[in-house]
């Protein structure tokens, strides 16, 4: 969920909230991705707005913060669907097709693998293995689990949310 | 440190326990091939990301080959730098580094001085196979005043980042993103002007290929030259008699003074003049501060500014700008020898010529690549009007005069023109880290004491530590002085200031290490830091050469203030020769008061 209001502008309390997590790891610099977690886990991605606080309370470049975000790919600069969908792309999924799922999202929902929509209720990415090889392939949504899905039921999978 | 035996290529050698396998060979004639290592001694810098892999060797007994920048010697290790594993690999690896690299080499910045290219030559790469089935990488042109970012011919060697961050502890750039979009960026990939980049250059001087480069101003002086309606004015900057030569196979600190100005008179330049003269004013303007502060100080003035800290140097003015805005009133205000020149050619010199400023071009020769952007800050302008108007590097100057079909090693020497081509030795040591605090020494400890100064060699203040201090005897007054060169020793000594733990009178601050003479515009050292040595010993010879050796005492000097600003900081002096500082911090990230967010609420 994006705390983050829309401008990417922090409020005060976000910035005491960044502070906390920044000293629970006493702002030592070898604890940077640690920190980095614990800002993505509040505030669902990391905008620039956020790194540069970061950079600020812990006295490192920013520039560097900015290289760690971009260099591990769970880490987000833009803020997520309401319903992340996630496709499975560890080897058994892959096998079974599930490239053919990312193209049938992105088809579908008009953006790429990191993207969100102009809505804000999807994202799509990808991830390896959420060890259910035997349903493969798999997509999640959100916490939901989808098996055996084939290119034909990703519009169903999509209207189920589209309504909420 | 103990001794440790291993085999390297059949030879049975003994190292120091604790080298790695690169400096075991080197010992013994066998240098092995790299990239994005760089070990500048002098500086005790070192860059080993082990990243580029072209140094690879095999080591019995080990799987896979190991990189011989990071992997430590073992006792009885036996080590294959030449086998055809060895060659094949390193062959492979820049084949890969090559297939995500523009191939535009024959009109590139660095064609000729390009390490990537070398290296190519060097490991007898003649094609690079599928390059078909990789997509080149694509990154936008990033264009500052000083310096061209083109990402697009980053290999991720790093060094920058390491000058950068390690060396002057700025922190614009970073190793951002991975696999075929990493790139060396700045901060969320912003235009390097927004960041807090001191324009010091470092990155360019180390930067293997032309990723990094500095902003090419050789056509604009050509065509100031061929201007009929303009007098085109030239100073050059100490460092660059010292390098110049360099760049046409001449040995590191053969100084080729007398060669360099035979070459800008036959490039065409009206006057022919040396920004060591205005290094003597400078002198002038800085020592009487420093007298004045420190007059004050030993009255009892507890709001006095001590210690003072120089002020000739554009990436250090960037730096405090950005990093130190609380302590905007330490420097001295005084201009930085480019400018100082600048500002007096376009209104004494002018004068002189009974010619209008906008009919005058200034083009200052700059060991510095920062120079670029302080010549157009807007301080320095009058309407509009730049007292500098092109500042350009010693490889600029190099590649002028090659195009001009000029070689420094046949050139006839010259004399300067008059009046502003009259220097002290004093004006020439400030191209070394320690100069210009020696030349205000001498100036200062004259017009202190009032007694005539013998010695005008200070020793103490010179070498090569990153952070040097001595105390200077004014004739029973202990003077002290702070030398800092490298942006990461002069945060230090910053930091002491603020602390209230600096007991000096006086700073010398440069940008880079080693001074000037390691400007970022000088020619490249590839990484051998013995050269600066080299250049900062021609510039103490060239001092022993000269006459006079004290600012004070150079004519052309003295005619400047008699017969145009009157005394040192006085008002006109003010008004032409210093300057104002500005709090240039990059701001922290905007906070909104709750009620103030209109998305939130």
């Amino acid at each position: 969920m994006a705390i983050v209001c829309e401008k990417d502008q922090l409020q005060e309390q976000h910035l005491l909230k960044i502070k906390e997590i920044c000293n629970t790891f006493n702002k030592d610099h070898s604890e940077l991705i640690n920190i980095l977690h614990g800002c993505q886990g509040y505030f669902g991605y990391l905008p620039a707005e956020v790194q540069e606080a970061i950079a600020l309370e812990i006295d490192m470049p920013v520039s560097k913060v900015f290289g760690v975000v971009t260099f591990y790919s769970f880490f987000t600069m833009k803020p997520k669907g309401e319903f992340p969908i996630s496709v499975c792309t560890g080897t058994a999924c892959y096998v079974r097709g599930a490239d053919k799922l990312v193209d049938e999202f992105q088809r579908e929902l008009g953006i790429d693998v990191g993207q969100t929509t102009e809505d804000g209720k999807f994202s799509i990415s990808t991830l390896r293995c959420v060890g259910a090889c035997g349903l493969a392939p798999v997509v999640m949504v959100g916490d939901k689990t989808y098996g055996h899905v084939s290119p034909k039921m990703v519009k169903k999978i999509l209207k189920e949310y589209k309504t909420k | 440190m103990s001794k440790i035996n291993i085999t390297i290529d059949n030879r049975k050698i003994e190292v120091e326990a604790g080298s790695t396998i690169l400096e075991a060979a080197k010992n013994i004639g066998v240098e092995i091939p790299t990239l994005c290592h760089m070990n500048l001694h002098d500086l005790n810098v070192e860059n080993k990301p082990a990243g580029c892999r072209v140094c690879v060797v095999e080591v019995e007994g080990r799987k896979n080959l190991a990189p011989s920048c990071a992997t430590k010697v073992n006792e009885g290790m036996v080590i294959r730098t030449n086998n055809m594993r060895v060659i094949n690999s390193r062959r492979t690896v820049m084949e890969f580094i090559l297939s995500d690299h523009p191939k535009d080499c024959l009109v590139c910045a660095k064609n000729g001085v390009c390490d990537l290219q070398n290296m190519a030559a060097q490991l007898g790469v003649r094609e690079i196979p599928n390059q078909e089935i990789y997509s080149m990488s694509e990154y936008r042109l990033d264009t500052s005043p000083s310096i061209i970012r083109n990402m697009d011919k980053c290999i991720m060697c790093r060094k920058c980042e390491t000058m950068c961050n390690e060396v002057q502890t700025v922190g614009a750039l970073y190793a951002t993103g991975r696999g075929f979009d990493a790139v060396v960026s700045t901060p969320f990939h912003m235009d390097l002007v927004d960041t807090n980049c001191t324009y010091c250059g470092q990155c360019v001087a180390v930067c293997p290929t032309a990723a990094l480069t500095e902003v090419d101003h050789t056509r604009a002086v050509i065509r100031a030259i061929n201007d009929k309606s303009k007098t085109v004015v030239v100073q050059t900057a100490p460092a660059v008699r010292a390098a110049l030569g360099e760049e046409f196979g001449l040995e590191a600190g053969h100084l080729v003074t007398g060669q360099m100005v035979a070459g800008l008179r036959q490039l065409g330049f009206d006057h022919i003049f040396d920004t060591d003269f205005a290094a003597d004013v400078t002198i002038m303007e800085e020592g009487t501060e420093l007298l004045d502060r420190l007059g004050k100080h030993l009255a009892g003035d507890k709001d006095v500014k001590l210690p003072i800290l120089t002020s000739c140097c554009p990436g250090w003015v960037n730096f405090f700008e950005t990093q130190f805005p609380d302590m905007l009133d330490i420097p001295s205000t005084a201009r930085s020898p480019q400018q100082i020149f600048g500002s007096i050619a376009k209104t004494y010199f002018a004068e002189q010529l009974k010619i209008k400023r906008e009919d005058m071009i200034v083009v200052s020769v700059m060991p510095c690549v920062a120079k670029k952007y302080e010549a157009q800050r807007d301080e320095f302008k009058t309407d509009g009007n730049p007292d500098v108007d092109i500042s350009i590097t010693t490889r600029e100057l190099a590649q002028l005069m090659k195009q001009a079909n000029l070689d420094i090693k046949t050139l006839p020497e010259e004399e300067f023109d008059q009046p502003m081509g009259e220097s002290t030795g004093a004006g020439v040591i400030f191209g070394t880290t320690g100069g210009v605090i020696e030349a205000a020494t001498r100036t200062a400890y004259e017009l202190y004491t009032k007694k005539t100064l013998e010695n005008v060699e200070f020793k103490q203040l010179r070498g090569m530590e990153g952070i040097r201090s001595a105390t200077v005897d004014f004739d029973g007054f202990d003077l002290k002085i702070g030398i800092a060169h490298g942006l990461g020793n002069a945060r230090q000594l910053l930091n002491d200031i603020r602390d209230g733990k600096s007991d000096f009178h006086a700073i010398e601050v440069m940008a880079c290490p080693g001074g000037c003479i390691g400007g970022g515009g000088q020619p490249y050292h590839h990484g051998d830091s013995s050269i600066l040595k080299k250049r900062a010993a021609a510039l103490y010879t060239e001092d022993e050469r000269k006459v006079k050796r004290k600012s004070h005492t150079n004519p052309a000097v003295i005619k400047v203030y008699e017969d145009f600003l009157g005394a040192p900081m006085s008002h006109k002096a003010h008004q032409l020769l210093h300057t104002n500082y500005f709090d240039k911090q990059q701001e922290g990230p905007e906070i909104v008061k709750g009620d103030d967010c209109t998305s939130c609420n």
